[in-house]
């Protein structure tokens, strides 16, 4: 009954990784040692598998509200994506370019420790400096990537719905969030919450991270068909010890989004590399000046 | 070398001799020790009683501690009675006395004492209850009025409202010996009582706007005034901590419970408010002699005073209780929940069609 749900989300999925890759080999090389544009930052690549996922944001069934659909997502191609968060000191750079507002006071500037207190549109702000100055293009991971490169931390968030009783679904959630409450808010070193399988630091820890999806409300049939979906951007998906839905411009979400729910701790983000080489030739003869500087000084 | 320690010991002693009290008479009444329980929770205690008056003993040993106020980790040191911010509630009955040993470790570094608002006389029980570090004192007052009331210490000049917002605050209730009553004399029963205690703190920053950490309350002091006369505090908490009635912690009820729900604020106005629920019976100055008010949406607890709100829970799900001032709620941290077992009850409240887009206007 969700076949053609399925089938469509696994075309999206194909269809955002597609592109030459003819130039990559030429400049991979050089890329990670590359100061100006990476600093320490590492990548590990998620080998195109299969994940099981909870779709993100509301959905009705027959008009009523709805558990979201569990689906299987199928990656066809791999993705690189941050080992660690985005350093606070990485943002600030972008901060000292004139690209991305300024760190919160209070925040610790150091190449160890994430970026935090930034909202999506910083996040939004870095991705694009970043990709601007360094040719590549930077952005950050959907839902569904983030849920394939966390793994054994993702955190399914789906609650079954009653419909007589939207207590039990209010319930449930509050018990389950207050469980995976991180000890407390404060900013540790990237490794502090541990590697999952995939190599990735932090997942799930104490920094929620930035999405680019949508919170989306989602109407399905009686046969749990999509029929219609209703996206407002002005929220996004922010993953963590569980799922979140902020505001884009918040960047300290600890006071709550509503009365009642777990907030996240900090929010923060990691970036996903597009694996196509840049587009355009300007963008090549900038990664190229880079590595002649570098071979020059 | 005169320490300040000897300079108050003798200047203690001094007092006691002009004062020479002369042993108390004491009444011929049962005794009965009680071990108070941390906030929110309280001791087990009658509400209508068939029992005469006792003396009713209890033990509040003062602490002075470094805490945590919140997830960012932010500290601050505190004054408190019995290691927590508030104090425990005592409870008692109207014509029962109160006697209270007031311990002051050896480990503190300040006299402390205690002013009851229940109590008559002595400015509380305060000008008989100062004590040094390593001393203790017994005062015992008489419960002649019935309701809530804060307590707090109140060591004098400046110090008073230094201790009373470093959380050296709590609050005694005094039941009528009937028990609750409306204002027609129909018994009010309450399954469950709450105390809640909410604190005002002024934590000073520094230049680059994070709070600031001290070794001692004597090293906070300075600091500390500067934000108090400013009379905007930095966080407004719940039972000591933002977050501390939250989560894990969070009040629990079920659908038919009656909750009595307690609240002091020893120093400033607070405006609770239960959302998703009401004041069914509402002692919003907190003193049983006065018919309650019914059906309260918000009500007021000024401060220096502490107030009682009954409420029988009608639906299940999660309530948040808060000062509706929502910038202190939501910013400040004075926040808590309720987690309500129970049916659903649909008639008080349903969602007729689910969120979907906004049809087009309907054509001819």
């Amino acid at each position: 009954m969700l076949v053609a749900f399925k089938l469509k989300l696994a075309l999206a999925c194909v269809a955002g990784f597609a592109g030459p890759l003819a130039v990559a080999p030429l400049l991979s090389t050089d890329f990670s040692s590359d100061p100006a544009s990476q600093s320490e930052q590492a990548f590990v690549e998620l080998r195109p598998s299969t994940v099981s996922y909870r779709l993100a944001g509301d959905f009705t069934r027959a008009g009523k509200t709805a558990e979201a659909p569990l689906v299987t997502l199928r990656f066809e191609r791999p993705i690189s994506i941050m080992k660690h968060q985005v350093s606070a000191s990485d943002y600030q750079r972008c901060v000292d370019a004139g690209s991305c507002r300024p760190l919160e006071a209070g925040v610790v500037i150091a190449a160890d420790r994430p970026a935090v207190r930034v909202s999506w549109r910083d996040a939004d702000s870095y991705a694009d400096w970043l990709s601007r100055s360094t040719g590549w293009h930077y952005r950050l991971p959907t839902d569904e990537e983030w849920a394939l490169a966390a793994g054994s931390r993702y955190v399914d968030d789906g609650l079954p719905v009653d419909d007589n009783d939207p207590s039990r679904g209010w319930i449930a959630r509050y018990e389950r969030e207050s469980e995976r409450r991180p000890p407390d808010d404060a900013v540790r070193p990237f490794g502090s919450f541990g590697v999952n399988e995939n190599g990735l630091l932090d997942a799930s820890g104490n920094v929620w991270e930035w999405t680019s999806t949508c919170f989306v409300r989602t109407a399905l049939d009686a046969a749990g068909k999509g029929i219609s979906n209703n996206a407002n951007c002005g929220v996004r998906v922010a993953e963590g010890a569980h799922r979140a839905y902020v505001t884009d411009f918040i960047r300290d979400a600890r006071a709550g989004g509503c009365a009642v729910g777990v907030p996240p701790s900090n929010l923060g983000f990691r970036l996903v590399r597009e694996q196509d080489a840049p587009s355009s030739l300007e963008s090549l003869s900038t990664a190229l000046r880079k590595r002649w500087a570098n071979v020059m000084s | 070398m005169l320490t300040r320690r000897a300079v108050m010991f003798s200047a203690a002693a001094v007092a006691l001799m002009l004062a020479a009290p002369a042993l108390a008479n004491e009444p011929k009444l049962p005794r009965q020790r009680v071990d108070l329980l941390a906030p929110p929770f309280v001791h087990a205690h009658e509400q209508a009683t068939k029992q005469g008056p006792k003396i009713m003993e209890f033990r509040l040993t003062i602490e002075e501690k470094k805490v945590v106020l919140d997830d960012q980790g932010t500290t601050f040191q505190a004054m408190t009675f019995n290691g927590s911010m508030p104090g425990p509630l005592m409870v008692v009955h109207e014509g029962d006395y109160v006697e209270v040993t007031l311990v002051n470790p050896e480990t503190n570094s300040m006299p402390h004492n205690v002013d009851f608002h229940a109590a008559t006389g002595a400015l509380g029980g305060a000008e008989l209850s100062l004590v040094n570090p390593g001393e203790q004192v017994i005062i015992r007052w008489k419960a002649t009025r019935t309701g809530v009331f804060v307590y707090h210490c109140a060591p004098g000049g400046p110090m008073i409202p230094w201790h009373v917002v470093s959380g050296m605050n709590g609050a005694v209730m005094v039941l009528p010996r009937e028990g609750l009553t409306d204002g027609n004399g129909r018994p009010l029963h309450y399954d469950k009582v709450v105390y809640i205690g909410e604190q005002d703190l002024y934590v000073p920053k520094d230049e680059k706007g994070k709070y600031k950490s001290y070794d001692s309350p004597g090293d906070a002091y300075n600091d500390t005034v500067e934000v108090m006369r400013k009379l905007t505090p930095t966080h407004v908490v719940f039972n000591g901590k933002v977050g501390a009635l939250t989560g894990k912690n969070a009040l629990t009820a079920r659908v038919g419970e009656t909750v009595l729900i307690v609240h002091s604020q020893a120093n400033r106005d607070s405006r609770p408010h239960l959302i998703g629920g009401h004041g069914d019976y509402v002692w919003e100055t907190g003193k049983f002699a006065n018919a309650p008010q019914t059906g309260l949406e918000t009500w007021f607890i000024r401060g220096g005073s502490a107030g009682a709100a009954l409420y029988t829970f009608r639906e299940p799900g999660i309530y948040a209780y808060v000062t509706h001032n929502l910038i202190e709620a939501v910013e400040l941290g004075a926040t808590a929940h309720f987690k309500v077992d129970g049916k659903w009850d649909d008639d008080l409240m349903t969602q007729v069609k689910a969120p979907a887009e906004i049809p087009p206007p309907a054509t001819n």
